[in-house]
């Protein structure tokens, strides 16, 4: 397995390098350090000595991937590209367009986003286990056929209709919780609870039918039906039986999101005015701030990579046929 | 089970106990009684450094921090400044070419020169800068190990204080200059302030890596320090306008101290910096800085003291805005401010008293203002009820149309367009864009200089005579067949080329990203329509839109300005023809040149205001209006809403740093706020108990499944 593990880092290697490359490349293309200049400066009485001036100070008035003013290695070193993003690697962030550290910034605002995150993907998995537990269970019936119309029915609706009908409902006819904000440590609980609740019921739709699917699918199969001849229950069954055999779907869906955690989610987040990471990657683009934007992406892919590695570990430890060679 | 229940009560007992008071109440329960102003932020403010720190988000912060030398009068009208650090306003003395002082500026102005003088004993907040043992600064120069233990500026314990002298402000004027920090007022300023762009210069030279330079060392021939408390600054010509900007952050003073500790690359690494930990002499101070959730500005110990103004302009005595005349300053001990991003939050909060005042965003406009059957604006009934009350003052900006006047169909001199541009200008109807799309918060402009700036005529002298007409009294836009006759005029009968017999055809960029930009956008085309020109919009991003101005390939754009000092200088060098945007880089985006109306600017830039510059002025403003160079646009009014126990706010769009008028019943609010935010459990038991409903058949059916016999 180590093997293994060592082998798909390494073939992560370029992946990041190449997310880089276009990231990079997207990202210029679109924003000329000229024009990142002009945003950081403002709107009023900028000069073009003062673009000139900004663009040196951060290195931007170097050219971007070969620079033929130098000999050697100097012509690729001494480039925007390499100055910006080899220090990635050993995940050195450096400093934003405005000077803030941004790994200072990023090891402050994960913990709003997992705080939100976790708890979310723990209940929403366990409701939408269960109900779609419920749905196969009672498969057939009137509860599984109004539970396959509820969960159409909230698959439909909006995600930000949950949100908004969730604050005027709960905190604003209700009063029963803060329509957003946040606080950090324990008192951080009294903003979280109607985000993750919302959070939850939005994901139910979804979810539940998802797993549904791959439950009824595992319950048609010839070891569920030797289980029940054998005189098991259908609470074990499904427990004990179906359930663990379905696990590798589920969590070829639940564990690569794991790292993913970290980067936050962007809509809840400004909604409920939860400083996390999904806030800042977006604040980042819409003030084209590259130096953030850049580490956001890089950030994400390896935790896509540490995911999808995480996942294939995770096959193995819920089925041992699987063996990672 | 016994268990089970036991922790669904000790929880719910946690959850009730934890929820002293309103249970939506978003701030901890033990600062209710607080003497705290409760406000927002949208954006977190990117620099809080007076030398590059330029937009409003972030003004709101240093301008409670630092102090300049003179503020705007909280009260009168029209905008009158007093001094603040300054003993007296600055004393302004004038030179020739060979350094001969002048009586005054009637003469051949070489320089113009500001003398200011502090009041004696005005002490900095506490800050680490300022901490010494002996003759050393505690934290000037810090150590690996001492930097890893700290995180914040709040991590170094001790603080220490000293009096404001003259040489601060020197210091940051030259802070202006420096390579590092490209203030965007530098070459403004290099062209008034003598010297600042040769010192920029010499600083580049003397700049070496990271190192700290200490800007004591490096004269700068503008600024002359006279003794402790006084100092000089040296203009070059006369520039009037140039006391308004003594009344900006840009020239608050900055401790050499506080440039020395921020230097530490250490510190500068952790983003403990003059951009995130101001340090001045204000009223308040920045006591917690996470422009990610909340900034917190507490009352400054070391505060000199200041009174509540004790005259005001009419009707502030009536409106009960000189309650509190001579009273100590500030009135409040604490400013909160979290991040709010969306607005929907935003005015819910405001609605449950959990923000002092707010603002209207179009959603909220229609649950907030009504009109009555004169079409009056006024409350809408809810505000009223909960004792909401509306403050309006139109804002100091103007958004406009721009034409190319390099363009060779609507720029240029020739008669042709300018009966084009003149035609155009009474099509676009800003009222009704006003009504539609602005809510009514707008008045159609009549002339590039806005309300409350002087120059600005009320009435029928007042009016843009090639757009309206005075009839019983009021304006009236001109009628759309006097349009089509100048369009006829000018070669474009019924909208097409009389030479080609083309249809007329104008690109309008703008910069139009949002879903709701089509609306407006096909209201425009609507407006050339009835003229039968076709209008073509070229939507764009900010920075392609720049790149056109600046290279003056638009032909029509839309666009605004935001004053920065109540002078009309600041809008009509607008239209300067040496600030031409394609030429020169200034802006001037229409690249309006004329002789006649450059000659007239020069007159008034350095009249001082009095009937003679408001005669020039209206010659000016006339020729502009014949020349049409803009579709004049809209001048905005700001509307502010407040609950009832915020008292003395008075909307001035000058002045920066009125939190310190501002005064908070707090006993009010707390009654106020607990009375709108009673929690209602019921509704939650009903969905428990609903859930039991739905899920006791399914139970029951398990259970039957369950105990099912196969015979």
């Amino acid at each position: 397995m180590i093997a293994y593990i060592i082998r798909r880092l390494l073939y992560a290697v370029p992946i990041l390098i190449g997310v880089n490359i276009l990231t990079f490349w997207l990202f210029f293309v679109v924003n000329t350090p000229d024009d990142m200049a002009h945003m950081q400066l403002g709107m009023k009485h900028v000069t073009e000595e003062a673009v000139d001036n900004w663009k040196a100070e951060r290195g931007y008035d170097r050219p971007l991937f070969y620079n033929e003013q130098q000999d050697g290695m100097s012509t690729l070193t001494d480039t925007i590209f390499f100055d910006n993003s080899l220090r990635l690697f050993v995940f050195d962030f450096g400093q934003s367009d405005d000077g803030r550290d941004i790994g200072y910034d990023i090891s402050e605002r994960m913990w709003p986003s997992l705080a939100l995150a976790i708890p979310t993907l723990i209940i929403g998995l366990l409701v939408n286990l269960t109900f779609a537990m419920l749905m196969a269970f009672f498969r057939g019936s009137y509860v599984d056929l109004s539970g396959v119309i509820l969960c159409v029915v909230l698959m439909s609706i909006s995600g930000l209709f949950y949100i908004i009908g969730g604050q005027w409902l709960v905190s604003k006819v209700l009063h029963l919780v803060p329509i957003s904000g946040y606080q950090p440590g324990v008192d951080a609980w009294k903003f979280l609870i109607l985000p993750v609740v919302i959070g939850v019921i939005g994901g139910i739709g979804s979810g539940s039918r998802w797993y549904r699917t791959i439950f009824l699918e595992e319950i048609s199969r010839d070891y569920v039906r030797t289980a029940r001849a054998k005189g098991l229950g259908e609470r074990l069954v499904l427990f004990r039986h179906v359930l663990r055999n379905a696990l590798v779907p589920i969590l070829t869906g639940v564990v690569v999101v794991i790292p993913l955690l970290f980067m936050g989610s962007l809509v809840m987040e400004s909604f409920f005015g939860i400083p996390g990471l999904g806030s800042y990657t977006i604040d980042a683009i819409n003030k084209q701030d590259f130096a953030i934007v850049r580490s956001m992406v890089f950030l994400g892919s390896v935790l896509y990579i540490i995911g999808l590695i995480l996942t294939d570990i995770s096959y193995t430890l819920v089925d041992p046929r699987i063996r990672l060679n | 089970m016994r268990i089970f229940t036991f922790i669904s009560l000790c929880m719910v007992m946690a959850f009730i106990s934890a929820c002293d008071g309103a249970w939506n109440n978003p701030y901890p329960a033990d600062e209710s009684d607080d003497n705290t102003l409760y406000s927002s932020f949208q954006e977190r403010p990117k620099h809080l450094d007076p030398a590059i720190s330029y937009s409003s988000n972030e003004i709101v912060f240093t301008g409670q921090i630092y102090e300049p030398v003179v503020q705007y009068h909280y009260l009168k009208r029209p905008y009158e400044l007093i001094p603040l650090t300054g003993e007296a306003l600055p004393k302004v003395s004038y030179v020739d070419g060979e350094g001969n002082t002048l009586e005054d500026a009637s003469g051949d102005v070489a320089y113009t020169i500001y003398e200011i003088t502090l009041q004696p004993g005005i002490q900095y907040q506490p800050h680490p800068a300022f901490a010494r043992q002996g003759d050393d600064y505690l934290y000037h120069a810090l150590s690996g190990t001492e930097l890893a233990s700290i995180h914040t500026l709040y991590d170094m314990q001790q603080s220490g204080s000293r009096e404001l002298v003259a040489d601060d402000y020197i210091y940051q004027i030259k802070r202006l200059a420096h390579p590092g920090l490209n203030s965007p007022i530098l070459g403004l300023m290099s062209e008034y302030i003598d010297g600042l762009g040769e010192y920029h210069k010499t600083l580049q030279q003397a700049r070496s890596g990271d190192e700290w330079l200490d800007l004591r060392d490096y004269p700068l021939t503008g600024v002359e320090q006279v003794d402790r408390y006084t100092y000089r600054i040296k203009i070059k010509g006369n520039y009037p306008q140039f006391v308004y900007w003594l009344a900006m952050p840009f020239f608050a003073p900055i401790p050499w101290e506080a440039d020395r500790l921020y230097s530490q690359p250490g510190l500068i690494e952790k983003n403990i910096t003059l951009d995130w930990y101001p340090v001045g002499t204000g009223p308040f101070m920045l006591t917690v800085n996470n422009p990610n959730l909340q900034m917190v500005m507490s009352r400054n110990p070391n505060f000199h003291g200041e009174k509540y103004p004790e005259e005001g302009a009419p009707g502030d005595e009536a409106a009960g805005m000189l309650v509190d005349a001579g009273k100590s300053l500030p009135f409040i001990d604490k400013v909160v401010f979290s991040l709010e991003k969306e607005t929907i939050p935003y005015w819910n909060k405001f609605l449950q008293g959990y923000y002092d005042a707010s603002g209207i965003s179009s959603d909220s406009f229609d649950q907030a203002i009504s009109f009555d059957a004169a079409g009056q604006m006024g409350l809408s009934e809810s505000m009223q009820a909960q004792g909401i009350q509306l403050k309006t003052s139109p804002a100091s900006s103007i958004f406009y149309m721009g034409f190319n006047m390099r363009d060779p169909v609507v720029g240029g001199e020739s008669e042709r367009a300018r009966l084009l541009r003149q035609a155009i200008s009474i099509a676009v109807d800003y009222e009704e864009f006003i009504s539609i799309f602005a809510n009514g918060r707008g008045l159609a402009a009549q002339g590039p200089i806005p309300p409350g700036i002087f120059g600005y005529l009320e009435g029928e002298a007042g009016i843009n005579p090639f757009v309206y007409e005075w009839v019983d009294g009021q304006k009236q836009r001109k009628s759309l067949d006097q349009a089509k006759k100048l369009l006829a005029d000018a070669g474009y009968p019924d909208g097409r080329d009389v030479g080609t017999g083309k249809p007329l055809t104008i690109h309008f960029d703008v910069t139009a990203s949002g879903p709701d930009d089509k609306a407006w956008l096909n209201w425009y085309r609507k407006q050339f329509e009835k003229l039968g020109i076709q209008l073509v919009v070229r939507n764009t991003d900010y920075n392609r839109f720049r790149e056109k101005m600046s290279s003056g390939n638009a032909q029509l754009f839309r666009w605004g300005w935001n004053a920065d000092y109540p002078d009309p200088e600041n809008f009509l060098f607008l239209l300067y023809g040496p600030n031409g945007k394609a030429e020169q880089g200034g802006e001037n985006a229409a690249n309006y040149a004329s002789a006649e109306f450059d000659a007239l600017f020069e007159t008034l830039k350095s009249m001082p205001n009095g009937p003679a510059r408001q005669a020039v002025i209206n010659e000016a403003v006339e020729l502009l209006r014949y020349d049409a160079p803009w579709i004049w646009g809209m001048y905005p009014v700001s509307f502010a809403l407040y609950h009832e126990w915020y008292k003395n706010l008075k909307r001035n769009m000058m002045a920066n740093n009125t939190l310190k008028y501002a005064r908070i019943d707090t006993v009010l609010r707390e009654q106020r706020r607990a009375a709108w935010n009673p929690p209602i459990v019921w509704p939650l038991l009903v969905i428990i108990l609903a859930l039991v409903i739905l899920v006791t058949p399914a139970f029951i059916a398990y259970r039957r499944h369950e105990k099912k016999v196969v015979s």
